[in-house]
């Protein structure tokens, strides 16, 4: 059985605001009825002060996402929809002290449904922007959707570029034949085949970099437009960018908000990365600035 | 009260068990390949159990038992041999509704070249024959098929389908964790080539499992490296869980009819009375055919780790077909093999039951179980007041996400 906290407990057993609010003005329905999970949100909006006066839920699904959903009306009630906006899914697993990896989706569903919902009040549309695959890296909750498309995205090759770029398999590393199996099943794809022994991709990109030679004024101007454009993205997700420092083709950030720590900022990182080396066309290495003090005690020393 | 309902998960010890077993830890705890007084009563107990075992399952010989450490043991090594004594051989037979202890095995040969054959069931979760039987050539190095499944309790016509490949030349194995002790069986009178055997599934401990090779059957050991099991299961035997089975099987012989009388009842009177009282669910797998211990329930429009968690917190075990009790994206693959639909097959709940259970267990289970049901359904978005919305399918349509 799972290791649930006491407070899923609680708000399973004894769930609040259960059922749809009655003259609700605003609604979201999002979940997938083949995983089993899935979630209707009902919010009573005051239309002056956008204030969120009552929330109900009606979940289809397991004891994590009947408690997220409970604690989710909990912490959006008296706020303002753009208050609520900011609730990301780390803030519903903290309220429940914490989830087990397989189930942080859960808590991502949540998130997903008040989006939902404000957009419904809003007249937008929402539109989901991930999918979901089988939980590959149980110590880091990396699906195996996230590890295709950064293998895609950033031609990764080995096992030790999946993890450099998801962070997936750098724990305990059982997931290791299964990332394997995603590297040859893409290589696959693009015509190529898996070699346990081929060398990390930063070797190769290396090379292509010489090819447009930035001035390092240059190259901090452009990465701060870059990072620029993202923040918007990223502050959507309750979260922010800043660019620290740029050392040679390393830029070291800062992530805050949702990002920071969040099980989903290796995932940031590296799509952050990605942009920076389309726009610029050099290979750019993204690193928390929290790796920083490492390096200058090195360069000290030597 | 706590009321196990999770027979098929796995079984209590049975207390005769563990008492035939204690000697084998502290007193006769010598290697039973050692010249000394503790072992000299070892291979005696090892041979009384074989013996034991022989006699539930009715096998001609008792070296057609090869002892293992588990029903997964068994089954690699049956399909593992089959294809390594006829390496020109590269198609295998199974079923979509095996347990992952086949299943997984053929996916990982499918990746080396071979080709599997995975059959399809109906809706009851029944095999076509007729397509079975245009399998089969040549071609074929094993046929694998469950006697009987662990999720609805449907039991496979394995003893017919053993005939039908061995007429074809063709190797079989059957996956009988959950049918040996349940019910009664032949061996000899069939063309049965391996059977596994798990036996914590009737009452003796993890740890042990069986495999049996009809003699003259072309086999390749998984583990070599010693003389135990006549070289066919290197390994210093378990002794005590040896003996344990052997206990556990005879006891099991002992109460095969009760299995089938009294055990049969009290899954009857849970299964009729939760169909009777509580609307929208429907029993799975074929209700004419099947073990006497399991009934498989879809409660539909809600989720089964919910309904566990409720029935746990009321002293009542049991077990689920939803994604979320194990951690994946889809509800259990027999349940999507009988094209149950996802609102119904992530509700099913597996009540299995053994010869410890009771009526008053019945009743209880009763008298909580439409509560847990109601309570649920309450919440759910397929459910309006007291039935379920009008086309609850459109009625809710969330965005996949």
């Amino acid at each position: 059985m799972w290791d649930y906290s006491d407070k899923v407990k609680e708000h399973f057993f004894n769930p609040k605001n259960a059922g749809a609010v009655v003259d609700a003005n605003a609604t979201g329905e999002v979940g997938s009825i083949s995983c089993g999970d899935a979630l209707r949100l009902t919010l009573k909006v005051d239309d002056d002060s956008e204030v969120i006066l009552e929330a109900g839920f009606q979940t289809f699904g397991c004891g994590s996402a009947i408690a997220s959903s409970s604690v989710l009306t909990e912490i959006i009630k008296g706020m303002t929809l753009d208050e609520a906006l900011k609730v990301t899914n780390q803030d519903i697993a903290d309220q429940l002290e914490g989830l087990p990896p397989e189930k942080m989706h859960c808590s991502v569903m949540g998130r997903e449904a008040l989006q939902a919902a404000i957009a419904n009040y809003r007249g937008e549309e929402w539109k989901d922007d991930h999918e979901e695959g089988a939980l590959v890296c149980k110590c880091f909750a990396i699906d195996a959707v996230m590890i295709e498309e950064m293998v895609w995205a950033n031609k990764l090759r080995t096992v030790e570029d999946v993890t450099n770029f998801t962070k997936a398999g750098g724990g305990c590393a059982s997931c290791h034949e299964d990332i394997e199996a995603i590297l040859e099943k893409v290589l696959a794809e693009k015509g190529e085949k898996f070699d346990p022994n081929a060398a990390p991709i930063e070797q190769t990109a290396k090379v292509t970099a010489i090819k447009a030679p930035l001035t390092n004024l240059q190259r901090i101007k452009k990465i701060e437009q870059v990072l620029e454009s993202l923040r918007p993205a990223l502050m959507a997700d309750g979260g922010d960018v800043e660019l620290v420092e740029v050392i040679g083709n390393t830029a070291y950030v800062n992530m805050t908000g949702a990002c920071n720590g969040c099980q989903m900022a290796a995932m940031t990182i590296a799509g952050v990365q990605q942009r920076l080396m389309e726009v610029m066309g050099e290979f750019i290495k993204v690193v928390p600035a929290s790796e920083m003090s490492k390096l200058v005690n090195i360069e000290a020393v030597s | 009260m706590t009321i196990y309902l999770d027979n098929n998960a796995t079984t209590r010890v049975d207390p005769a068990v563990v008492d035939v077993m204690i000697p084998y830890f502290l007193e006769q705890y010598g290697n039973p390949s050692s010249i000394h007084k503790f072992a000299d009563g070892v291979a005696r107990g090892l041979k009384h159990a074989r013996g034991q075992v022989q006699s539930l399952i009715g096998c001609e010989h008792d070296s057609e038992i090869i002892f293992t450490s588990c029903g997964t043991e068994s089954n690699s090594t049956a399909i593992l041999s089959a294809i390594k004594a006829q390496p020109n051989k590269k198609e295998i037979i199974t079923t979509t509704v095996e347990h992952p202890a086949i299943l997984s095995v053929c996916e990982n040969l499918e990746k080396e070249g071979y080709t599997i054959h995975r059959m399809p069931v109906d809706k009851a979760g029944r095999l076509n024959l007729n397509a079975y039987k245009d399998l089969l050539s040549d071609q074929v190095a094993i046929v694998s098929v469950m006697w009987a499944n662990n999720e609805t309790g449907t039991i496979f016509p394995v003893v017919e389908m053993a005939s039908m490949a061995n007429a074809a030349g063709v190797m079989f194995h059957t996956d009988a964790v959950q049918a040996v002790g349940k019910i009664p069986m032949m061996l000899q009178d069939t063309k049965i080539d391996m059977l596994s055997i798990s036996g914590h599934k009737l009452h003796a401990p993890k740890g042990i499992g069986v495999l049996y090779l009809r003699r003259g059957t072309r086999y390749r050991p998984l583990l070599r490296g010693g003389h135990q099991e006549r070289g066919r299961r290197a390994g210093t035997e378990n002794s005590a869980s040896i003996v344990g089975l052997g206990k556990a099987c005879e006891l099991a012989l002992e109460y095969i009819e009760y299995e089938n009388t009294k055990v049969k009842a009290m899954r009857d009177r849970l299964e009729r009375g939760i169909t009777e009282q509580i609307p929208h669910c429907f029993v799975t797998g074929d209700m004419n055919n099947r073990l006497p211990n399991t009934t498989d329930i879809a409660f539909e429009y809600i989720e089964g780790e919910s309904i566990l968690m409720l029935l746990n917190k009321a002293g009542i075990a049991a077990s689920s077909g939803s994604a979320c009790t194990s951690g994946s994206l889809e509800p259990s693959h027999v349940m999507r093999a009988m094209d149950i639909p996802y609102t119904a097959a992530h509700g099913t709940i597996r009540f299995s039951f053994s010869r410890y259970n009771t009526m008053a267990e019945v009743d209880k289970v009763l008298q909580v179980m439409p509560g847990i049901v109601a309570t649920l359904r309450k919440l759910s978005p397929y459910w309006e007041g007291d039935g379920p919305a009008a086309n609850p399918e459109q009625a809710f349509q969330p965005t996949y996400a």
